[in-house]
């Protein structure tokens, strides 16, 4: 497999088989999270920096994680702190980053677009973390890993994302990926942030029980406090009554149902603290292969790798071809 | 002195004539029209051949922004009114959106004055319906009228007040001036930055509805129908709209409509990849829409094409898509596109010429758009098959912002006349500007 791709920008267009090798590639990483010294020298000399001009922890730490575990120098800068509060533009800052010679920019930005606009003027990789209410691939493909974990075939499975889709950059990289994958996706949210043109992409309702009834997988997006102030719902409170993923929901969709959530949870909002907690839910299992799926990208775009999987799994030293770790409960 | 123009087709929909000829200037205006041949120049007469070319009244550009006095570093007058003659445009209205706006008679003077300074287009200038746009108070129209406006508008700052929009159409009326509006309703486009639908929802950016457009061109045609006045909507870009101004000109009313080349030539699909060159406001459309714009243009619906150039900084375009400015240069671009829409849909090259140069001259109510004996010798002369390639360099604003840099052309203006004066000959370049660089 080939992956000459030098940014990861979003999920949308790209093959399944990419896809696939991508998960490939984050699956086998997984192990090294498990050893008692965490750490490959695989990235040994590379420089990561972080941009993040919007508040984020958790995948923040999660690349910088996935960085230092695959030994590379990992410099994050906190836009809002720093340069933007200044007036500086987006390209400038970007610019300056640049002239530091880091192997790749990560960066997360409110506006959509933003990491397609330094894709086009800087050198180094561009991973887009989050832009905008574009897309969010890391998430997605965190995602899909997680979903391929406890349901190896995306051939066929349903998966349901319910909540705010009209805002979400995880419902549109999951969107495209799980599509490209062969799953059937299923939108569901208030009618104020499920625009019509939803149905373009995947069967669309307002109807939580309706869009999970038999799913393989049900995914919750967070709702933004600020969605009531645009009108976008009357209360929080309304939102919770009909749009909260409860266990009564879980009864209609399959057996086996996998809840999954981005994080950070609005418990009682989106989802019941009962759902989070329960049998179903792999939302910690998400949050574990981020890591994976992070190391997983920084190596393919900073190694410029193109050699096969087995190759991939040689130079990690160790990981015997086809032997792939299972996580389960 | 005396300039002949030989062995041209004329296309004069002033005075329904489209057949060959030779076009006769004297002191800057036109002397005559004749059967090619009829005639032999004295030898120290310019003699301009135009054998296969389209020698037309010259072409009217009713909404540019020439961004001077204010915002030098996108355009002056003189680099506005160069990328009008270079693109065959002899005379162009500017809008009002400048610093200070031109709300009162010694802004439209100081516009009209840098207009002859310059010495290239000519310039009228459209007063504000409102004070410093503000969509508050009205502004001294008839001390502008006075100074030499030939319409109001609040352009890119829609009036959002209907009180305030039916006093202008009744005020404005008894200048006889048009009442000009970019019809959105901000609370329906709510900060929106391309067209809602399939694509906005792709790229996670605001979309601006159709009907943010749609419901204000229903307001002001329920205005106009209770109070009178000539309201002209700019740059209509959805079917919807189309569709009500339509059925409004049906039923008599002194409504009239432009539409912009990249209406009738590019989708939101445009904006694939954040490029922020296919932002503006109207935003680029649907398919329906686009089709929509091109039959309206074609039934007479919408009476012509005004290109609402809107230069901008380089600075202004580079950067994220949610802060980048609205708009796109056209002077230079028109021609060649509307050449486009004829040949793809069969549009006469009457109609055309009319919707660039006779309609938006019987709208503003300014001299031109015919090549009648005894007019200014205002004359354009298109060959309307070269085929060319848009490079920046030959880009003559001082702004590039256009989607349509390294498109392969076909049609151009060779030569621009302004009252009988050679103000562009393709090939000559025109003197530069004493004033500094592109960008």
């Amino acid at each position: 497999m080939e992956f000459s791709r030098r940014h990861l920008l979003g999920l949308e267009g790209m093959p399944k088989e990419e896809i696939l090798f991508l998960l490939d590639t984050a699956a086998s990483f997984k192990e090294i999270s498990d050893r008692d010294i965490k750490k490959v020298p695989t990235l040994r000399g590379k420089t990561v920096v972080a941009a993040f001009f919007e508040p984020s922890t958790r995948t923040r730490v999660s690349f910088e994680i996935a960085a230092k575990r695959m030994s590379a120098d990992f410099v994050t800068l906190s836009a809002p702190a720093s340069s933007a509060a200044k007036g500086e533009t987006l390209l400038d800052t970007a610019r300056n980053l640049s002239a530091m010679q880091p192997d790749a920019l990560v960066i997360r930005h409110p506006s959509a677009g933003a990491a397609h606009l330094l894709a086009r003027h800087l050198d180094c990789a561009v991973i887009n973390a989050g832009d905008g209410a574009h897309e969010h691939p890391t998430q997605a493909l965190l995602d899909l890993l997680t979903i391929r974990e406890r349901k190896p075939q995306f051939e066929g499975l349903v998966v349901a994302i319910v909540g705010d889709i009209l805002h979400s950059r995880v419902a549109r990289s999951n969107l495209h990926a799980l599509r490209a994958v062969g799953a059937e996706v299923r939108l569901a949210g208030p009618r104020t942030l499920l625009p019509r043109e939803c149905a373009a992409f995947a069967f669309a309702t307002t109807d939580v029980r309706e869009a999970v009834r038999g799913a393989d997988v049900v995914m919750v997006l967070r709702i933004q406090r600020e969605r009531q102030v645009g009108n976008y719902i009357p209360s929080i409170e309304e939102y919770a009554r009909y749009f909260c993923l409860r266990e009564e929901h879980l009864a209609e969709a399959k057996p086996d149902v996998l809840v999954m959530h981005p994080g950070p949870l609005n418990r009682g909002v989106e989802i019941a603290s009962s759902v989070a907690d329960g049998p179903y839910s792999v939302i910690l299992d998400q949050v574990r292969n981020g890591i994976a799926v992070r190391m997983a990208v920084l190596y393919l775009l900073l190694t410029g790798a193109r050699e096969a999987m087995a190759a991939t799994r040689e130079q990690l030293q160790g990981i015997p071809a086809g032997k792939q770790r299972r996580v389960g409960r | 002195m005396s300039v002949w123009i030989l062995g041209g087709t004329v296309i004069d929909p002033g005075n329904g004539l489209d057949a060959p000829a030779d076009v006769h200037i004297v002191h800057g205006r036109i002397a005559a029209v004749v059967p090619p041949g009829s005639v032999v120049p004295e030898p120290h007469d310019l003699v301009i051949p135009a054998g296969g070319l389209w020698v037309v009244p010259g072409l009217i550009d009713m909404h540019v922004h020439l961004r001077e006095p204010g915002f030098e570093y996108k355009e002056t007058i003189e680099t506005g009114t160069r990328a009008a003659v270079a693109g065959g445009f002899t005379a162009v209205a500017c809008m009002a959106n400048t610093m200070p706006v031109n709300d009162s008679g010694a802004v439209t003077q100081f516009i009209l004055e840098r207009a002859r300074l310059a010495g290239l287009a000519r310039v009228y200038p459209i007063g504000a319906v409102t004070k410093g746009l503000q969509g508050a108070e009205l502004a001294e129209i008839g001390e502008m009228r006075e100074a030499g406006i030939v319409a109001v508008s609040d352009d890119g700052h829609p009036v959002q007040d209907g009180g305030i929009m039916r006093r202008a159409l009744e005020y404005a009326s008894m200048f006889g001036l048009p009442v000009i509006a970019h019809e959105e309703d901000r609370t329906l486009a709510r900060g929106g930055v391309m067209n809602e639908g399939v694509w906005s929802f792709r790229l996670g950016l605001r979309g601006i509805p159709k009907a943010a457009e749609e419901a204000m061109v229903a307001r002001d045609l329920a205005i106009l129908e209770q109070t009178g006045g000539h309201l002209h909507i700019a740059h209509i870009s959805t079917a919807g709209a189309v569709e009500l101004v339509r059925r409004a000109k049906a039923r008599g009313l002194n409504v009239t409509a432009e539409a912009a080349p990249h209406h009738f030539t590019l989708t939101e699909a445009a904006v694939a990849e954040y490029n922020t060159q296919a932002k503006m406001n109207p935003p680029l459309r649907t398919e329906e829409d686009l089709r929509a714009v091109r039959e309206g243009l074609l039934d007479g619906t919408i009476d012509c094409i005004a290109t609402d150039h809107a230069p901008h900084h380089a600075d202004e375009k580079h950067c994220e898509f949610d802060l980048a400015s609205n708009g796109i240069i056209g002077l230079e671009t028109a021609v060649p596109l509307t050449l486009a829409l004829a040949r793809e849909t069969g549009w006469s090259r009457m109609a055309m010429v009319a919707a660039l140069s006779t309609n938006p001259a019987r709208i503003l109510g300014v001299p031109g758009g015919s090549l009648s004996v005894g007019a200014p010798a205002d004359i354009t002369i298109i060959d309307p098959e070269m085929p060319w390639i848009l490079a920046e360099e030959e880009l003559h604003s001082r702004s590039v912002n256009t989607p349509f840099l390294e498109w392969e052309l076909r049609g151009r203006a060779v030569v621009t006349l302004v009252g009988g004066e050679l103000k562009w000959r393709l090939g000559q370049p025109l003197a530069r500007a004493e004033v500094g660089d592109k960008r």
